[in-house]
């Protein structure tokens, strides 16, 4: 069963009380953006087989949105961080890499 | 490379000498320098492409890569159901023809894939599934696959251990397919294998695809666990690992993996011979030929590779299934066990160009591709021969960028 704590409220929430909102910090595109840039944008997604990084939200909980690190490919929870984070703290990016040594890094 | 034909005089002939005399299905070769096409995923959707590139376009030095065993993917871990009652005009095209295709496949390949149109029921539990099948079911009509809206007492004829006045999910009709069915999911890979390798073509297992290599934006050849091939075109049909392969290539899908679960009940007397689809509870089930209830679910939501999905889907199914037929209460499930989905945004497959010439991928077709193997493999191979197909012309990964979905979600629900 997957748990992840909620960085909100502080709850360790299993994933009955969580809705997944897929891939996180997709850069939306502004006006005058191409056709290609927007089709990257809402529909391409990188869905890697390892260490991904993914919107989810504490439905059930405090219904706030927030952010997690996880291996698709394991299921191990790297940890979670608030939702406005421009990218991953650079804590949980050091664990990543510790526990991933091949991870290619945040890009 | 004749392949000796199954036939009762075979049986007779072999019976002569103990059945010693029987050979292997297909051949296991190691791989070749090169092929003039390579297919990656010997799954259903693998196989029937290399098989259609033989068969329809003579083009039989072929090789199809697989990093496992054969069909032992979503293959072999589908619930078997086979239909093509979709709304939207391009797949009920494509899952027509398959269905089509699945009615004489066992002659066609000399290999008995158990296909039995034994009918499907997609049932109607709200007000909102009755309007929604009766749309479909006037759809069906007009794109010529034969489906009709039938009555609750009629649903009640076919499928008599159902409760049709369930106090929360009433029976109240049902979209009826009355040649849809089922097909033993292992023989369809087994039979196109094994055809595959009469016509020449090198089925490669456990051999897995490590980069692909390109020059002037053009595929030029693959690196396996079993040493380099070259190839000139280069086909993708490996279902939930699509964006792994994609990547190598250097570019992205619209798809994401997630985990998609099915269980099996202990063997029980024949009991339901119609397979029945409960869309509103996310929950379908059918008989099998061993007597096991086969019960399929939902999907989970997150990205997953595992093979194994969360237990509180299986709960959720089964609870809502219970309702529907009160006698599987007391059932014993034997196994469960989950297969990775290529879900697209608009939940209908990718037989599709990429962005790599020579390049090909066929994939996204989410939790209900066994049904379609046959036509995907056709569209697939007209494709990779010729540049287009008819059947693959709506189903292209650049339809996302024009708006031209062929929206199932909406109209499938979930299940399909």
């Amino acid at each position: 069963m997957l748990i992840l704590e909620c960085p909100c409220c502080g709850v360790k929430a299993e994933e009955t009380e969580l809705t997944p909102g897929g891939e996180a910090h997709l850069k939306r595109c502004g006006p005058g953006s191409t056709d290609d840039e927007f089709d990257g944008y809402m529909f391409a997604r990188a869905n890697p087989r390892g260490v991904h990084f993914e919107r989810w939200r504490h439905a059930y909980g405090c219904g706030k949105w927030f952010l997690a690190a996880r291996c698709t490919a394991t299921l191990e929870v790297f940890g979670t961080y608030p939702a406005q984070s421009k990218q991953p703290p650079a804590e949980l990016q050091a664990k990543i890499k510790a526990r991933r040594p091949g991870w290619e890094g945040w890009t | 490379m004749a392949m000796k034909r199954y036939s009762v005089f075979a049986i007779a002939r072999e019976a002569m000498s103990y059945h010693m005399g029987w050979e292997r299905a297909w051949r296991s070769p190691a791989p070749k320098r090169k092929y003039d096409a390579v297919i990656v995923g010997a799954g259903g959707h693998g196989l029937a492409t290399a098989y259609y590139l033989g068969k329809n376009h003579g083009l039989t030095n072929v090789a199809i890569i697989e990093k496992g065993w054969l069909g032992g993917g979503n293959t072999g871990r589908n619930t078997t159901i086979i239909r093509s009652n979709y709304l939207q005009d391009p797949s009920a095209a494509i899952y027509e023809k398959a269905r089509s295709l699945y009615e004489t496949m066992s002659q066609d390949l000399n290999y008995n894939v158990m296909f039995s149109p034994r009918g499907l029921l997609m049932l109607g539990q709200t007000e909102h599934e009755v309007r929604g099948y009766k749309r479909t079911v006037y759809a069906n009509n007009l794109q010529g696959v034969s489906t009709e809206w039938i009555s609750p007492r009629r649903v009640k004829e076919l499928v008599p251990i159902i409760n049709i006045d369930g106090p929360r999910y009433p029976v109240l009709g049902a979209l009826y397919q009355a040649r849809g069915g089922t097909a033993r999911h292992d023989a369809v890979a087994w039979g196109y294998a094994r055809a595959c390798s009469a016509m020449g073509m090198d089925v490669i297992q456990q051999c897995e695809v490590t980069g692909v290599r390109t020059e002037a934006g053009r595929v030029i050849g693959i690196d396996t666990t079993r040493g380099a091939i070259d190839c000139d075109k280069l086909g993708m049909v490996v279902a939930g690992h699509s964006s792994v392969l994609a990547e190598m290539a250097g570019f992205r899908l619209p798809i994401e993996s997630l985990a998609l679960q099915a269980l099996v009940s202990e063997p029980i007397k024949p009991c339901m011979d119609v397979v029945v689809m409960a869309n509103t509870v996310h929950g379908y089930m059918s008989q099998s030929d061993k007597g096991e209830m086969v019960i399929g679910g939902g999907t989970d939501g997150f990205n997953n590779y595992t093979q194994r999905g969360s237990f509180h889907h299986i709960e959720e199914t089964v609870r809502a299934l219970i309702e529907t037929f009160p006698m599987i209460s007391r059932l014993k499930m034997l196994r469960q066990w989950g297969g990775i989905v290529d879900m697209t945004g608009d939940r209908s497959p990718l037989i599709s160009k990429t962005p790599v010439e020579g390049i090909f991928v066929n994939c996204g077709w989410g939790t209900g591709g066994f049904k379609a193997i046959p036509g995907s493999g056709w569209a697939m191979a007209e494709l990779m021969a010729r540049g287009a197909s008819p059947l693959a012309e709506e189903f292209s990964m650049y339809r996302f960028r024009e708006g031209k979905f062929i929206d199932e979600s909406v109209a499938a629900g979930v299940a399909h």
